[in-house]
């Protein structure tokens, strides 16, 4: 019953501060919605002890959905410890960050709204969690594509943040239709698409084919295929990554909880979900890895030229996204969903302190036009470095313990794909402590940028902000050390139970413990080479930006496009679509439909009654030779008749 | 000496209509001057009442012929108040410029 309620309450918080919202008022509504999403929150921890630590894990069935012949599908909550971990996650994040909000969107008059989209994001989040087949998983993840779609154009009024919202939900229909047929071909090979029916069938499938496309393929690679096409549309990988650094014109909690922590793992969580599937395709997983590794270097080195605080942050997270994603290919779904875990703390820290700067500076995003403000938000300045020292990989904090055990199993896999994640990881580790403390150094060091008029105004955040920060900071700094023995050390096995299946001979994770030492320490002398090089060039030789973004203008260019890829897809796609809809539109639409059809009609009734009315001449003597021409025939035809 | 007889009559009437019909649509000056034509078509008809009254012995048809010269007293009564007011409205009265139904 307890965990139903956990489930349901963020939806119950959602229909009433949605659509009582208006006549309850802001009040009442951020009360209900922050309410019922703390009693979410604080039942997790008992989920995750319940389920995870004593191994109870279990199905609620709530009711059938449909059946139709022999495809039946029943809504059911399926709590194991993969689902615990994520309930923990969404809903702990998700909490803080509507308490955040209370001080964030005070001043917003559409408060009931906003509270309402985020409780009803958590409530799709958690189903996607708990789902117990394919079709509520896509459910779910449907849902939180739908939230976040009007959470991104949440502020309407402005013309990039519909733009951006469309974005985003376009790219995702690239990936959801991934996911869809994914989803019809699980059925077509084992006639279910329940969770327990289509795991316990794998193994006997391992071998099976599929016709797709014309040619028949190896089955489970296949379906695996689709399904990551669907998990890197929703997590932003290569190549359909650009929603996310355009979704940040949404309000920041929303950047921070669904762009941040929760949506965009939803892909991570679905790999490791569906490990059992992945496991007997050895193609896929390496797919998984490269697409992983080369996402986490190339939003780095992305991440190293933008200047929009929230910018930078989201590719930070692109990135982040990379190494659990590779993790997961070389079979180390417990490091990267540990990996989630620590990330959804420290970098939904980032992003409220984000929030709390932008909040402190009057709304101003860019780090250019900061600097110098250490001093006036010290509460902020803290959980930022905090933040960032978690990132980083910095001994210690969270991110520490998840990355290192994250790259020391690609290392371990000891095949290609491992070894290519392991160095672009080592790479992007580099350009990630580097970024991370260029964005401290632009946003509090330095002599100040901004006006006097803003500088005069910068003050720290109210209790409502800074509380959550020092909630997740507590995530950002113990969620590593705490968790690092069940996740991924000696307890794993025991821990993750049958949520997680590995097959034996893929035992990166158990090797990642044994990896030489400099492999251990890598990450850690690379992650200290970036902060001391950000150190050099933003505090000491500050002049060293400018001159090298000028040495090497096409390199920089490149990286501050972004790759070009906007580009690249406006070209190919977007334009071509353009052209192709308004082409339709005037030729198809506005020549042939509308030129014989209604428009048309009406151009030859009208063209008709032009002529008919030229009879009208309007003198009264036509009329009546008219008339008495008429008199004369009507006799003539009647004396015609009687004579005849 | 010529026997004026009934085809005389009807003769006469028959030339006052054909007066009175192109009096309304070859006149191209005066409104009055269609109302005139009217009042011509209708004395042409009340003239074949009355000489059929005379050659049928027969009295309707004189009692429709004084019912005739009513309705046609009225009509020339009403025609000629629209025509005080339209002149009133419009400023004019000539068959030319009364085209408003024009299409």
């Amino acid at each position: 019953m307890l965990y139903v309620l956990c489930v349901f309450m963020p939806l119950i918080g959602a229909a009433i501060a949605g659509l009582f919202g208006p006549w309850i008022g802001a009040r009442a509504s951020w009360i209900v919605s922050c309410g019922a999403l703390l009693i979410s929150a604080l039942i997790s921890p008992y989920v995750l002890v319940n389920v995870g630590f004593h191994g109870h894990s279990l199905t609620i069935p709530l009711f059938n959905w449909f059946s139709s012949g022999a495809f039946v599908v029943d809504w059911a909550l399926r709590f194991d410890a993969l689902t615990a971990v994520m309930v923990v996650v969404v809903t702990v994040v998700s909490c803080a960050v509507h308490f955040y909000s209370i001080g964030y969107m005070e001043h917003d008059p559409h408060n009931p709204r906003f509270f309402a989209y985020l409780s009803l994001f958590t409530f799709f989040m958690l189903i996607l969690v708990t789902a117990d087949n394919f079709l509520q998983l896509f459910f779910g993840w449907e849902g939180v594509g739908l939230a976040s779609y009007l959470l991104i154009g949440f502020w309407y009024e402005k013309p990039s943040a519909n733009a951006a919202a469309i974005k985003a939900f376009l790219v995702n229909r690239v990936g959801d239709f991934g996911f869809a047929l994914g989803v019809m071909g699980v059925f077509l090979l084992y006639g279910s698409v329940g969770f327990d029916a289509v795991f316990d069938a794998t193994e006997g499938k391992a071998g099976a084919t599929l016709q797709f496309l014309g040619g028949e393929f190896h089955a489970l690679t296949v379906l695996c295929l689709l399904l990551f096409v669907g998990a890197m549309g929703k997590s932003a990988q290569l190549g359909l990554h650009t929603w996310l650094p355009d979704a940040m014109e949404g309000p920041t909690p929303v950047s921070a909880l669904i762009h941040a922590a929760t949506m965009v793992t939803a892909g991570v969580f679905m790999v490791a979900r569906l490990s059992p599937m992945f496991e007997y395709a050895p193609v896929a997983l390496n797919v998984v890895a490269i697409v992983g590794a080369s996402t986490a270097f190339f939003a780095a080195t992305v991440g190293l030229c933008q200047n929009d605080i929230k910018r930078v942050i989201a590719y930070s997270t692109c990135s982040q996204l990379g190494y659990m994603f590779f993790a997961c290919g070389v079979s180390a779904y417990a490091a990267g969903i540990f990996h989630l875990f620590t990330h959804a703390f420290f970098k939904a820290l980032l992003f409220l302190g984000a929030g709390s700067v932008i909040h402190a500076m009057s709304g101003e995003q860019d780090m250019r036009k900061m600097g110098g403000i250490w001093k006036m938000v010290p509460v902020t300045y803290t959980m930022m470095w905090i933040g960032s020292l978690a990132l980083a990989g910095v001994p210690f904090f969270a991110g520490y313990f998840s990355k290192d055990i994250v790259l020391e199993a690609a290392f371990a896999a000891n095949s290609g794909p491992g070894f290519y994640a392991f160095w672009l990881g080592i790479a992007a580790a580099v350009m990630t402590a580097f970024y991370s403390w260029r964005l401290l150094f632009m946003t509090f060091h330095g002599a100040p940028r901004a006006d006097e008029r803003v500088m005069a105004h910068v003050h720290e955040s109210p209790k409502s902000m800074t509380v959550p920060l020092i909630v997740l900071a507590l995530g950002a700094v113990f969620a590593g050390y705490v968790g690092y023995d069940v996740f991924v050390g000696h307890g794993q096995k025991e821990f993750w139970g049958k949520a997680i299946v590995v097959l034996t001979s893929h035992n990166a994770l158990e090797a990642a413990h044994n990896v030489p030492l400099w492999v251990k320490l890598a990450p850690i002398v690379v992650g200290a080479i970036g902060i001391g090089l950000a150190w050099y060039m933003y505090i000491v030789r500050t002049d060293l930006p400018a001159m090298l973004a000028a040495k090497l203008r096409p390199l920089y260019l490149f990286l501050y496009n972004k790759w070009y890829f906007d580009e690249l897809y406006d070209r190919i796609f977007v334009r071509p679509a353009m052209y192709l809809g308004r082409e339709l539109w005037r030729e198809g639409d506005g020549t042939i439909i509308d030129g014989l059809g209604p428009d048309g009609i009406a151009a030859v009734t009208r063209n008709l009654a032009a002529k008919a009315s030229r009879l009208q001449t309007g003198y009264v003597y036509h009329y009546a030779f008219a008339m008495l021409i008429g008199v004369a025939g009507l006799v003539t035809l009647y004396l015609y008749r009687q004579g005849g | 000496m010529l026997e004026i007889g009934l085809s005389h009559y009807l003769t006469v009437a028959a030339i006052l209509f054909t007066l009175g019909i192109f009096g309304i649509f070859l006149n191209r000056k005066n409104v009055i001057i269609i109302l005139m034509s009217v009042e011509l078509i209708l004395l042409a008809v009340n003239i074949n009442l009355v000489s059929f009254s005379v050659f049928l012995q027969d009295l309707a048809g004189q009692v429709f012929a004084m019912l005739v010269l009513t309705v046609a007293a009225a009509e020339a009564a009403i025609g000629l108040a629209i025509i005080v007011v339209y002149f009133r409205n419009r400023g004019t009265i000539a068959v030319e410029d009364i085209n408003l139904m024009k299409g």
